[in-house]
């Protein structure tokens, strides 16, 4: 399986304020009644968006900027910490995918959400606390300057101002390589796996 | 040397390392429900993949089925169709089902152990996020998401980097109308919703040693909760026990060698941590939220915290909890009204949950101003409650009694919070929306607390409701 190389992501930004947005919250319970993740993308952050009334509510998801991104399929998402916390859900990282957004930019990530994101080639930067304040009001003031998150050199740039940034190893590798989707060194590992299965008791049904 | 139980648990499940770096881990038992499952086995198809080990993965129904209609088809035509999705792939890949008319359908975490198939020194993975549930027996159990539902059905391994490991001690004994609920609602709110990302979380001391394994699964279940991916407790002799004679556990002449087998994955005496972090029980009082996050707890006799005392990142998400909670900082939150009371999931919808709290429901009633349900977290619990005669109790105090399912834990199914509903609730989680309403509120208590919030129509201290 040939994957794209992600050594940077361009595009875009809109800061999404908040720490620990859960995944209830990027993908409301029952938009998870479905048995694929086709059409997910709209409805990204719906209760956030749209009161109970039915009518839009300020939210940065509802900005032209957020239109812009989903236009362009291309984008990164700031947020703060401990992003995605909650259910496993898939259809979180599926949905702003889908939306638009390319990669994310914050100051942590939950970690089952994170695996979800990298595994669809979407990479998940950390930025030290400082350095994301700093990110997310130079994003904000300044909506039309592009974001690069450079996963190969650890860095986020927009226009003259750069920040250090960090992923875990394994996941940049991943990504930088074409291999974000493990499945190919998995099927890859078959024989291996066979003889592991045997050595443990409870598989061959002891 | 001296190794932590996810250590060797890992060791015996390593295959190999991956080039970058991940270890390729077995996993072996799989778990699998119909929410996070069909868009896997639709990946497996798009790649003409096989499932490589189908006698490793058990599925069942939960998050969608309704808990008031007992026959198909169900009037939800989506519930409907998920299901009979689920009943087509396992069918197709030969995965054992246990559908909705076998008596042993239930919640995914209840299921497992319920049949012996969660067992100590096993690596588990379920795309569920409380699958650290297994953890109580000595497992390393991972929530998972859907792509990765797909690796372990194609492949019975997963990607993944080591954790570190917590020791969270808790030594003593709880004092009367404290719960595990309470233990577990304590330490998430002391260590934080992110204290525990990178690491695995071992539960242990004597109050621990005192759990009963459903105890320890209430505590496990919510490690997600306090941001860490698996929790356990290390196992024993009440492990064995608990698993003895159930239909997946090893039979007679296997049984010794099994048991062994299991001692020997606990932590060894002497073996280092990544960190240690220690509770007094009888400091833990009857716990409850007050936010929108499972770390925003109180004791209930404390007030709610008022917002200068907080640093500058929790005010922020503190003022958005009580703009949606519709509650005032630096108050009580004894006394708050309450419109609706849930007793189910798969924190505290087991069998215990449901004869401690109808111990005291005997000749009581249910506020007429609240909507209580209970919620058996599986059929067999449902069945053996009612062989106990523990729906009569129910019934005749005023709760509506259900059928098994997550029901009104993240409202899938019809059950749901109407407008800006608050509800006590024996659940997990207090997110914005959680349970059916966007604008709906949730506290999170034990199972007691519940029952006597629904008496009261209030948040109340269950102490004081009943002679505990």
């Amino acid at each position: 399986m040939s994957l794209a190389k992600v050594t940077q992501v361009k595009g875009l930004a809109l800061a999404v304020p908040g720490d620990d947005i859960d995944t209830d919250r990027i993908i409301p319970a029952r938009f998870l009644r479905c048995v694929t993740f086709d059409g997910l993308g709209e409805h990204a952050f719906r209760d956030e968006r749209t009161g109970p009334d039915g009518l839009e509510r300020p939210h940065p998801m509802n900005s032209a900027q957020a239109a812009r991104i989903a236009a362009a399929k291309q984008g990164v998402m700031v947020v703060g910490f401990n992003f995605g916390c909650g259910s496993s859900r898939e259809h979180a990282p599926q949905s702003l995918w889908r939306f638009g957004f390319t990669a994310f930019v914050g100051g942590s990530f939950a970690e089952i959400f994170f695996g979800n994101s990298t595994t669809l080639g979407v990479p998940c930067l950390t930025l030290s606390k400082d350095d994301l304040a700093e990110c997310d009001a130079f994003v904000r003031a300044n909506p039309e300057v592009e974001l690069t998150v450079d996963v190969q050199n650890l860095v986020v740039t927009a226009g003259a101002k750069s920040w250090k940034a960090s992923i875990a190893a394994s996941a940049r590798d991943g990504l930088i390589n074409g291999k974000w989707d493990p499945i190919a060194d998995l099927l890859e590992g078959a024989p291996a796996v066979d003889q592991t299965a045997g050595t443990l008791a409870y598989v061959v049904g002891k | 040397m001296a190794k932590t139980l996810f250590q060797k648990v890992w060791e015996a499940h390593t295959v190999r390392q991956l080039p970058n770096g991940q270890t390729q881990l077995f996993i072996g038992t799989h778990l699998i429900h119909e929410v996070t499952s069909p868009q896997a086995f639709g990946m497996l198809r798009d790649l003409g993949l096989k499932v490589k080990y189908p006698q490793r993965t058990f599925a069942t129904v939960d998050h969608i089925v309704p808990t008031n209609e007992l026959k198909e088809p169900y009037s939800d035509p989506i519930a409907q169709e998920m299901i009979e999705a689920l009943r087509k792939n396992t069918k197709d890949f030969g995965i054992r089902f246990f559908d909705t008319n076998t008596g042993t359908q239930g919640i995914v975490h209840m299921v497992g152990p319920e049949q012996g198939i969660t067992q100590p020194g096993t690596t588990i993975a379920c795309g569920d996020s409380h699958t650290a549930t297994h953890g109580a027996f000595g497992a390393i159990a991972f929530g998972i998401g859907t792509t990765q539902v797909r690796d372990v059905l194609a492949t019975q391994t997963l990607a993944l980097s080591a954790l570190k490991v917590r020791r969270i001690e808790v030594n003593g004994q709880l004092s009367p109308g404290v719960y595990a609920k309470d233990v577990i609602l304590h330490i998430i709110r002391v260590l934080g919703v992110n204290g525990g990302i990178g690491y695995a979380y071992e539960y242990a001391g004597t109050t621990f040693d005192g759990f009963s394994l459903e105890e320890r699964m209430t505590v496990c279940n919510m490690s997600i909760e306090g941001g860490a991916r698996c929790g356990y407790v290390n196992p024993d002799q009440k492990t064995f026990d608990y698993i003895k004679g159930k239909p997946y556990a090893p039979k007679a002449a296997d049984w010794d060698a099994a048991v062994a087998r299991w001692a020997s994955f606990a932590s060894d005496a002497g073996c280092r941590y990544d960190d240690v972090v220690k509770f007094n029980a009888a400091e833990i009082r009857p716990t409850v939220t007050w936010g929108i996050t499972p770390g925003q707890a109180i004791f209930i006799d404390e007030k709610m915290p008022a917002l200068e005392t907080l640093n500058a990142a929790d005010r922020a998400t503190a003022e958005d909890a009580y703009k949606h909670m519709k509650l005032a900082p630096d108050t009580a939150i004894k006394g708050t009204k309450v419109d609706v009371c849930f007793l189910g999931s798969c924190t505290n919808g087991r069998i215990s949950d449901l004869r401690e709290v109808a111990k005291y429901l005997k000749g009581r009633k249910v506020s007429p101003n609240v909507k209580a349900i209970v919620v058996p977290g599986s059929q067999l619990t449902a069945i053996q409650a009612v062989h106990e005669g523990l729906d009569k109790i129910y019934i005749e105090a005023g709760f509506e009694w259900r059928g098994a399912g997550c029901s009104m834990c993240l409202a899938m199914n019809p059950d749901k919070l109407v407008g800006d509903q608050l509800c006590a609730s024996s659940s997990n989680r207090n997110f914005k929306g959680r349970q059916g309403s966007q604008t709906g509120r949730t506290i999170l208590m034990s199972p007691l607390m519940v029952a006597a919030a629904a008496i009261t129509g209030q948040v109340t201290d269950a102490r004081e409701v009943f002679t505990v």
